[in-house]
């Protein structure tokens, strides 16, 4: 049967790994060929590099950091941030990366995820949806720039559009949970996950290891993502395999 | 040396890393004369089928695949594994013919592609029970040289032989050591008269 999958995320800028609370107040936690490494030796299924550079040389550099990483380990590479067409896309898959997320560029062009999925293959092609849920209108909304622009797209409305377009997975980001370490959005991760045929990567929210297992009983999402529980060590992937395993959840063994 | 066979439309950056970290010598080629040259040509593994297809006529190696088959160690990965087949649902195109058997869309209740780790079952222990990294929409049907399995709410063909051509569905070059260790015995002998007799055909 197929593994319920644990992601670190590594917020990559300028080569560095940094990651921040509610992606206010960057902190810098190292190096990501190094932190990858020690990921890959500690059981992360799959590891996801979110690229949050803004200049070109953050680009090349992370092209560097995408060929050294998947150099030193044989784990699936997913990156994410700043990619706007298709010849990004075939760059990042060329240093390495198995998969690509987009997430903006999506929105500006929902025909990119279709163009890019007729070219790569769908299975490479992964949407990031980062929604918040907004009290007057009662409804979930998309938003960007790292959870400041709020687009007027319905959640749940472009969840199913991602699918339609040709999306291979979805990495939902719950921007109200995340940093928050209070437990996933798992209402509205359930929900989209009953709209979609496609597996769903839920990020957002998780402080520990119950975390995940509430996740996995109350939803039927892919994976679990998280970024500084692990990098700190507040959290340890094998810890929390063993702790799935005993919830029952099949997990995958080193 | 092995040959890895470039159609400039994947990602494989990745397979040559993973033969880099085994310690195997292989070119990057199109062309027939080095295929020829070359004791074992690995097939690599992502893109669409039918237009994979295209691409090998167009460099003019069909022939010359089918021909080697017989003589070379041949593997293909993932989509180079379906491309081994005699025809494909994606793209309605015909594959090399190599081996016996038809890919199909995957028909089951869970997400679509079945993406992530998956356990194999399979006669040989070296396999059997090992986690390794599955991506993929398409699967083969109806073969009867299947040395694996995953169960993915249907029989999933994870491992085929027959005699020295070799098909692995999943990613063997990011299943970690698991997979490294399945790669090195698929170029150095591989997995023969270990047919798994759990596997169903459809």
């Amino acid at each position: 049967m197929i593994k319920k999958r644990i992601i670190p995320c590594l917020d990559v800028k300028e080569g560095r790994v940094v990651k921040g609370v509610n992606f206010v107040g960057l902190r810098d936690v190292g190096n990501p060929v190094e932190l990858a490494k020690r990921y890959n030796e500690s059981g992360a299924d799959e590891l996801v590099f979110l690229d949050i550079s803004k200049t070109q040389e953050g680009h090349d550099l992370m092209i560097d950091v995408i060929r050294d990483t998947a150099k030193a380990l044989f784990i699936p590479l997913t990156i994410g941030g700043g990619i706007g067409t298709v010849d990004d896309i075939r760059q990042l898959l060329d240093a390495g990366a198995d998969k690509v997320s987009i997430n903006s560029a999506a929105i500006k062009n929902p025909e990119l995820i279709k163009e890019a999925s007729d070219i790569f293959g769908s299975q490479c092609i992964c949407v990031a949806v980062d929604v918040k849920y907004d009290a007057a209108d009662e409804d979930y909304y998309v938003y960007t720039h790292g959870g400041t622009k709020q687009t007027g797209i319905q959640a749940f409305s472009w969840v199913k559009q991602c699918a339609d377009y040709g999306a291979g997975e979805l990495l939902i980001t719950s921007m109200d949970h995340d940093g928050v370490k209070e437990g996933f959005d798992v209402e509205f991760l359930k929900a989209a996950n009953q709209l979609v045929n496609i597996p769903i990567i839920a990020s957002g929210g998780a402080g520990e290891s119950g975390h995940f297992v509430e996740l996995f009983k109350e939803t039927d999402v892919s994976a679990g993502l998280a970024a500084s529980i692990f990098h700190n060590q507040e959290v340890e992937i094998q810890d929390l395999k063993a702790r799935l395993e005993d919830s029952g959840f099949e997990v995958r063994q080193g | 040396m092995i040959g890895i066979i470039d159609y400039s439309l994947g990602n494989i950056q990745n397979i040559k890393n993973a033969l880099e970290k085994l310690e195997k010598d292989y070119i990057l080629t199109s062309h027939r004369d080095d295929l020829k040259r070359c004791d074992t040509i690995i097939l690599p593994g992502v893109g669409h089928f039918g237009e994979t297809m295209k691409k090998i006529e167009a460099l003019g190696i069909k022939e010359t695949l089918i021909e080697l088959a017989g003589s070379k160690r041949m593997i293909g990965i993932c989509l180079g594994m379906q491309l081994l087949f005699d025809t494909s649902e994606e793209g309605n195109a015909e594959g090399l013919g190599i081996l016996n058997g038809e890919v199909h869309k995957i028909v089951t209740p869970l997400p679509i592609p079945h993406l992530g780790w998956n356990t194999l079952k399979s006669s040989s222990e070296f396999l059997n029970d090992k986690d390794v990294y599955f991506i993929h929409s398409f699967k083969v049907n109806n073969t009867p040289d299947v040395i694996a399995v995953s169960e993915y709410g249907t029989n999933i063909p994870a491992i085929v032989q027959k005699g020295s051509v070799i098909g692995i569905q999943f990613h063997p070059e990011k299943s970690g050591e698991t997979g490294l260790k399945i790669l090195k015995q698929a170029i150095e002998g591989g997995f023969q008269n270990e047919y798994y007799s759990g596997y169903r055909h459809h």
